[in-house]
């Protein structure tokens, strides 16, 4: 059963000198709950793509549905997570969490409630009212999540949410991210250049060619990849043949397009 | 001082107290500077090596100083320059933002008004005094427009650039909950500008000085600017270093002030 359906989206950049095409027909169907990693090499269009989804911009053609209904006409069920965790340095981590609500005049006592209880659960509630430069940058990716969740997104768009991050906290922060998106029930995408990261956290991989943006490859996670946690799923045998096969295509695609 | 006792090395003492010494030696040398400086003009008055008419002295100036203190008129043109200066301070000030705002509301409104600011920008505000003195009358309101005018163009041009210099990012995400435009700039772009901000208040406080005193010299019946014009009339050269001195002094003690407040402002907003 697809939850969130996009259908034949197209999408070009205009400005004076260039009609840039961006995204070509781009055809997807995502279930609910389910992991999606969108794969491919730089300007690929894949944050065009979260844009899109996240209607911060209007395709040039195509149609977005969730749950069979146009998604223009469901507001606020989309959280995005940027590359960085853009945490507002002039305010507090609980400000920080906050500001969902806030924008939506709904800043009120049980809010506030909940901004705690999912600092806590993120393990920030002992750094509530100190600011993000105080903070590591595991702990400010933690509490940019706590923000995301704070407004019950349904789905959770994340935009290589961990590039900047070093290994080891990466690989905290995917294990953490993997429980809580499993907690709270959420459908999720993640764009990423990292092949192994995408098998290590998703259920479902699209790679993507370049120049137009494209879909050229729908993979599926095997089952036995799937229920391990991304650290375990690392040392799986299945997950090291996907690694080459992702690989390969990757190459190969990269030399077509030189 | 968070300095604990065991990161202290005994090099580190010799390290503070040569620190001290070059201080005091600024400081020092400031001072002797300062002191020569009156002390020469002094003297070469005294001897004739510059014309006393034209050059007056030191003594003669706090003689001047002294009387007009007694007599009320040092405070009262003192205290009509400086509520004209502050007024076109603030005025141009909080103008400029507002123009500012305007320019990042609305990007049709900034490119359509762009060629416009950059010729008014480009033109000398003082040769508009006339004009301006000539549509508001001789007073205050001339005077305080001057000094409002000449600051407001590049103060809406310098915060513009902040508001657009905010990282797009922070837009996105914000955007993402559904955020007005006026929200984004309210919990955005203006405290992500604020620094910027802050900083045209220093440059803005030296031009409104320099907008008030040529009203004055135009137009005013009193205030410093008044008094440098009417001294250089009558012949009158120590009332013109008299309110120069005057000025100095104030246009120090403000500039001081606003870094103060600068300081104060920032530190209070991290
Ligand atoms: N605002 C814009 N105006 C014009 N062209 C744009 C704009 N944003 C993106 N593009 C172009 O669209 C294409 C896709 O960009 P996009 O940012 O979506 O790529 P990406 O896959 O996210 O790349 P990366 O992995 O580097 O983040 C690129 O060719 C890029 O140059
Ligand atoms: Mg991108």
């Amino acid at each position: 059963m697809s939850y969130l359906k996009l259908k034949d989206i197209s999408h070009y950049y205009f400005n004076e000198k260039h009609c840039t095409h961006a995204l070509d027909h781009i055809s997807l169907s995502i279930e609910e709950g389910s992991f999606t990693s969108l794969l491919g090499p730089s300007g690929c269009g894949k944050t065009t793509l979260l844009s899109i989804i996240a209607q911060l911009l209007q395709p040039t053609e195509g149609d977005l549905l969730l749950a069979g209904q146009p998604l223009i006409e469901q507001k606020n069920l989309i959280g995005y997570m940027l590359q960085q965790d853009y945490l507002f340095p002039w305010k507090t981590i609980i400000d920080n969490v906050c500001i969902g609500p806030k924008i939506r005049g709904e800043l009120n006592e049980a809010n506030l409630n909940k901004a705690k209880s999912l600092l806590a659960k993120v393990g920030l509630d002992h750094v509530a009212s100190k600011y993000p430069e105080q903070l590591s940058g595991g702990m400010r990716q933690r509490a940019a999540l706590a923000r995301t969740l704070m407004t019950d997104p349904t789905i959770l768009l994340l935009d290589e949410p961990f590039s900047a991050l070093d290994f080891q906290t990466k690989l905290d922060l995917e294990v953490f991210m993997i429980e809580m998106l499993t907690t709270y029930q959420k459908t999720s995408i993640l764009v990423t250049h990292d092949i192994g990261e995408a098998i290590a956290m998703s259920d479902h991989i699209y790679l993507m060619k370049t120049n137009p943006g494209a879909i050229h490859l729908h993979i599926k996670v095997p089952d036995q990849v799937r229920k391990l946690s991304p650290i375990e799923a690392r040392k799986h045998p299945l997950y090291h043949e996907l690694f080459d096969q992702i690989w390969k295509e990757m190459h190969t695609l990269d030399n077509q397009t030189k | 001082m968070t300095t604990k006792p065991n990161n202290t090395h005994p090099k580190y003492v010799d390290y503070l107290r040569k620190l001290k010494q070059e201080k005091r030696l600024i400081k020092y040398c400031q001072i002797a500077i300062f002191i020569g400086f009156f002390l020469l003009w002094e003297v070469s008055s005294q001897l004739n090596w510059i014309d006393p008419l034209i050059f007056s002295s030191p003594s003669r100036v706090l003689q001047l100083l002294y009387r007009y203190l007694l007599d009320g008129s040092l405070w009262f043109h003192m205290r009509i320059t400086i509520f004209e200066t502050l007024a076109g301070f603030l005025i141009g000030t909080i103008a400029g933002i507002l123009l500012a705002f305007m320019l990042w509301y609305s990007r049709r409104f900034s490119a359509i008004i762009d060629p416009y600011l950059v010729v008014f920008n480009a033109l000398p505000k003082v040769a508009l005094g006339p004009i301006i003195i000539v549509a508001l009358g001789p007073g205050y309101g001339s005077i305080i427009t001057m000094g409002a005018i000449i600051c407001v163009i590049v103060s809406a041009l310098v915060v513009y650039s902040g508001f657009d210099e905010v990282d797009p990012n922070y837009l996105k995400v914000l955007t993402s909950f559904g955020s007005t435009k006026w929200q984004n700039f309210k919990e955005v772009v203006l405290p992500g500008s604020l620094p910027t901000i802050i900083s045209t208040f220093k440059v803005n406080v030296g031009l409104s000085w320099v907008g008030v005193i040529v009203g004055e010299f135009l137009v005013a019946s009193k205030g410093l600017g008044y008094l440098i014009v009417y001294g250089f009339q009558v012949f009158n050269f120590t009332l013109v270093l008299y309110s120069l001195v005057v000025i100095a002094f104030l246009a120090a003690i403000m500039y001081q002030g606003v870094a103060y407040f600068e300081k104060w402002l920032l530190k209070k907003l991290s």
